[in-house]
């Protein structure tokens, strides 16, 4: 990837509140047209970065760019869309007037795929948004960032209050659009296993900072889960962790080569072993 | 057309899934060439899977020179995998089927039969890392 094209790009990114850094030395890049998993616990500054890159609130210290630009005073990127967690709506309108209002304060809005969105959710168009079940608000918000038509869209905790069959809906309807557009996406979540199928670059936060970056595949490829008796020796590698019981130690390791070790059964690891693994020698590290 | 389901319990990656599934597909016949391959969209569609990974898969078909990717058009089979030793009438398989039988036959439950075909593939597969 060359300087520049990153649909987003961090560097040296921190953001301190008054209770302490919610986000402090980040730097990554996060490739265009692929889909981000932004993972970490509660706090770990999922939301702190979006909001930076939405220009709602301005970095402490270092830069982030959002498609080449840095989010200025006039407001969030046009090519950009975010959809933040408590999905804000005007609960007092219809479903149409809120689609008609977001054709006026967007530039660009597609109001014919906006509403065929709607449509295709099942939400009647006439209902006030106060009155709208959770899931149904998500659909109504989701067709509020896609009518933007954005390059780049970031989505807070999209999945929390949706049945599995509007889940696979929403996917599906994401990924069509990656598919057509090119669009890069961006889904923070703590439930891993939503994001397993449909990412394909990982970016986990723990404790304000970058822990793991990168092609989930390539990852995947540079770590080894080795499972064996606790008595066994494990030749010298990099330990990301290490997990005893009584007899059995679970080892996950980082390296490219086969470990091929007597004794021990070699695994490849899933993105949830993975990911939980560097978030508990995370949390491990704070606390030593 | 073929039509791809991953399992997400297997541990495989979701790319090399469709790729397996596409080169049974050719063993089988049940894609042959001049077949056209489902968009990136139309699998999407159909799964909600991410598109990039889709077209991973068709690129490393496309690099063992299974498929071709025609511009504008899509992803068309160049070449099948049905291999003769492979059907039902071949010599390698009347040899598993018998060593199969005296395997069940003996003392081994279908599970120890499944595991130890497996053991001996990997470690083949050890031996020879690239090899499919």
């Amino acid at each position: 990837m060359t300087e520049g094209s990153a649909a987003l790009d961090a560097a040296g990114l921190g953001k301190r509140y008054r209770r302490g850094w919610g986000l402090r030395d980040c730097t990554f890049q996060l490739p265009p047209g692929r889909v981000t998993a932004l993972i970490g616990p509660n706090g770990a500054g999922k939301s702190t970065l979006m909001r930076l890159a939405s220009g709602l609130i301005r970095p402490t210290s270092g830069t982030i760019r959002v498609l080449g630009q840095k989010p200025g005073r006039k407001g969030t990127h046009r090519k950009l869309a975010f959809l933040a967690q408590d999905k804000p709506l005007y609960r007092s309108f219809t479903v149409q007037e809120m689609l008609r209002a977001g054709a006026e304060l967007n530039p660009g809005w597609d109001h014919d795929y906006a509403r065929r969105l709607v449509a295709e959710a099942d939400v009647p168009t006439n209902a006030r948004i106060g009155t709208l079940s959770g899931g149904q608000r998500t659909r109504v918000a989701l067709a509020m960032a896609l009518g933007r038509r954005p390059a780049l869209l970031l989505l807070d905790e999209p999945l929390a209050d949706l049945d599995p069959l509007a889940r696979k809906e929403v996917m599906q309807t994401l990924m069509a659009e990656v598919a057509d557009m090119g669009m890069t996406v961006v889904l923070s979540s703590h439930v891993i296993a939503d994001l397993e199928d449909v990412c394909d670059h990982l970016l986990l936060l723990a404790g304000g900072r970058v822990r793991l970056a990168g092609d989930i595949e390539d990852l995947l490829g540079e770590h080894r889960l080795m499972i064996g008796s606790r008595d066994l020796e494990l030749p010298p590698h990099t330990v990301v962790e290490a997990r005893t019981t009584e007899r059995q130690a679970t080892v996950l390791v980082r390296t490219t080569e086969r470990v091929d070790a007597n004794g021990w059964e070699e695994h490849k690891p899933t993105l949830e072993e993975l990911a939980l693994a560097h978030l508990r020698s995370a949390r491990k590290e704070v606390a030593a | 057309m073929i039509e791809f389901r991953i399992d997400r319990r297997s541990g495989v990656a979701a790319y090399l899934q469709l790729v397996q599934q596409t080169r049974q597909a050719l063993r089988l016949g049940l894609l042959k060439p001049g077949d056209r391959l489902p968009t990136a969209k139309e699998v999407v569609a159909a799964t909600a899977m991410n598109p990039n990974t889709v077209l991973k898969a068709y690129r490393e078909l496309e690099r063992d020179g299974l498929v071709e990717a025609r511009r504008g058009l899509g992803t068309f089979v160049r070449q099948s995998l049905a291999r003769p030793e492979a059907a039902s009438d071949g010599q390698l398989r009347a040899e598993l089927t018998a060593w199969m039988d005296r395997a069940l036959s003996g003392a081994l439950e279908h599970e120890d039969v499944e595991a130890l075909f497996k053991a001996v593939l990997q470690e083949h597969d050890l031996r020879t890392p690239e090899g499919t």
